[in-house]
């Protein structure tokens, strides 16, 4: 099991061709609470760098974007009565979606946990 | 995040000790929250928050015929305002539309104005071009301005301002606030009882700081400034209300007093007259949206064709009723509480309804209320 994380500070945790994606502690913080989340059904196509959720905090509406293509293979139906799962634990229950990749090549464009840590102080 | 050439607030190295994430607005660097706005929303509603809006444009106005001067520009009936007292009023323009909304208190010889920040220079530069030679405008800059909101705002003032407590709502008056001169008025920008502070900047972080050291208050962020004067039903200059916005349209027609409607004599009279004969074509309302994603700004007000017919000003999720609120202006026909709204935003259509604002009830401390 490696977990991923993007430019856009999401993270996807990737076991064979099955991944679990959300946000990281960073995104949840520069978000504040969140309110609203719509995350995808079951059997949606999602591509890389495409719409994938939404995200509403007290602030700002924010699009989630799939960090890879894939098929969802389930949205994460806690958020919806529980939204402050992704403030108060961003990288465990606040996950939003599960999918099965479609294309293993496409992570090599990602960041590692140490190479997001950098990236991060270095905003 | 803020721009290294925003201007910097009296209180800017103080903020930034009590951990505030700061954003650029109104060209300041100013708090956006603390510990986050959920939370200082809740607190203020339940206790007692401290905000800095030293942003704001503060004035004096000196010189004879004071009274008549500023009756030419605003279209408040001054002869009402007794010495001590507030109200609110308007900048507006020849075609009726609203330039700025602000305070303005009458102070033995002088009016105390104060206008938004993000309007200011453009406040003074009207009010000097519009009122006569003899008046002489005074920008306070050397001025900041602290607001103090919440139920428990008065047990903490009057704790280090004694005499603040007989103040009612809408009234100031002169103060000392650990040996600082001090005129505090009852009045906010939240819907809660409390106070705004006028002090000199060079005592805004002493202030500041034996006011934040009262076990009842926290520091409050701009963005739980917004979502509670929102849930107040209050409009904000540059969203709810602009230049292409008359009173009438605003519901904010309670902003031109019963002898000016009468007499006229201020800027857009004309339109207002009319306005208040015939009805505006739109109004702002307030609605509460179903379900629970906040719509926001900028969102489409649209008809069963899905033409747009007025357009969401202020939208969010209300830390109080848990559910998205939003302000907008639609068709007069479609602004009576209970009619159904529909909204168009990102993609998607959502519900709404009309309701009366405030959406939280005011809590202010009006005299001969009970407390």
């Amino acid at each position: 099991m490696t977990t991923y994380y993007t430019k856009e500070h999401e993270w996807i945790r990737v076991e064979g061709d099955n991944a679990t994606v959300g946000i990281t502690d960073f995104a949840q913080g520069q978000l504040g609470d969140i309110v609203f989340v719509e995350v995808p059904a079951a059997g949606t196509q999602v591509k890389k760098g495409g719409d994938a959720a939404v995200v509403e905090s007290v602030k700002a509406a924010s699009d989630i974007y799939a960090p890879v293509s894939g098929e969802v293979t389930e949205g994460n139906a806690a958020l919806e009565a529980d939204p402050s799962l992704i403030n108060s634990d961003p990288e465990g229950e606040g996950w939003f979606f599960k999918l099965t990749l479609s294309d293993n090549h496409e992570l090599s464009d990602l960041m590692s946990a140490e190479d997001y840590k950098s990236f991060c102080d270095s905003l | 995040m803020s721009d290294p050439l925003d201007k910097k607030l009296p209180l800017d190295s103080w903020h930034r000790a009590k951990g505030a994430r700061m954003v650029s607005f109104a060209d300041y660097a100013m708090p956006i929250q603390y510990e986050g706005i959920l939370a200082e929303h809740l607190w203020t509603r339940a206790s007692a928050g401290l905000f800095d809006v030293s942003h704001m444009g503060q004035m004096e106005l000196h010189g004879t015929d004071l009274d008549a001067a500023l009756e030419t520009v605003l279209p408040a009936d001054l002869s009402l305002l007794k010495g001590g007292r507030l109200r609110y009023s308007l900048l507006l323009n020849d075609e009726g539309g609203i330039i700025d909304d602000l305070m303005v208190t009458r102070r033995g010889d002088h009016f105390y104005l104060v206008v938004n920040g993000a309007t200011k220079h453009g406040d003074i530069a009207h009010l000097r071009h519009k009122l006569p030679v003899g008046i002489k405008l005074d920008h306070l800059e050397d001025h900041a301005l602290l607001a103090l909101q919440g139920p428990k705002a008065v047990d903490v003032l009057s704790r280090l301002a004694p005499g603040v407590e007989a103040l009612s709502f809408m009234t100031g008056a002169a103060f000392q606030i650990d040996g600082a001169r001090a005129w505090i008025s009852r009045s906010g920008y939240t819907g809660e009882d409390g106070f705004e502070i006028s002090i000199l900047a060079r005592d805004a972080e002493t202030v500041a700081e034996s006011i934040a050291a009262q076990a009842e208050v926290k520091p409050i962020g701009l963005g739980a400034r917004d979502s509670m004067r929102l849930e107040a039903g209050l409009p904000l200059y540059g969203h709810d209300l602009d230049e292409e916005t008359t009173p009438i349209e605003a519901d904010l027609g309670f902003a031109i007093s019963k002898r000016r409607r009468e007499e006229g004599g201020f800027p857009g009279d004309e339109r207002i007259q009319r306005e208040l004969k015939h009805g505006p074509i739109r109004r702002r309302v307030g609605l509460a949206v179903l379900g629970r994603q906040p719509v926001r700004e900028g969102a489409m007000v649209v008809d069963v064709d899905g033409d747009e017919v007025g357009k969401v000003t202020s939208g969010g999720f209300s830390p109080c009723l848990e559910a998205p609120i939003a302000m907008a202006y639609v068709p007069t026909a479609s602004a009576e509480p209970g009619t159904d709204i529909r909204l168009a935003s990102r993609g998607k259509i959502f519900e709404a309804k009309v309701v009366a604002m405030p959406f939280v009830p005011h809590r202010y401390h009006r005299k001969g209320a009970a407390k």
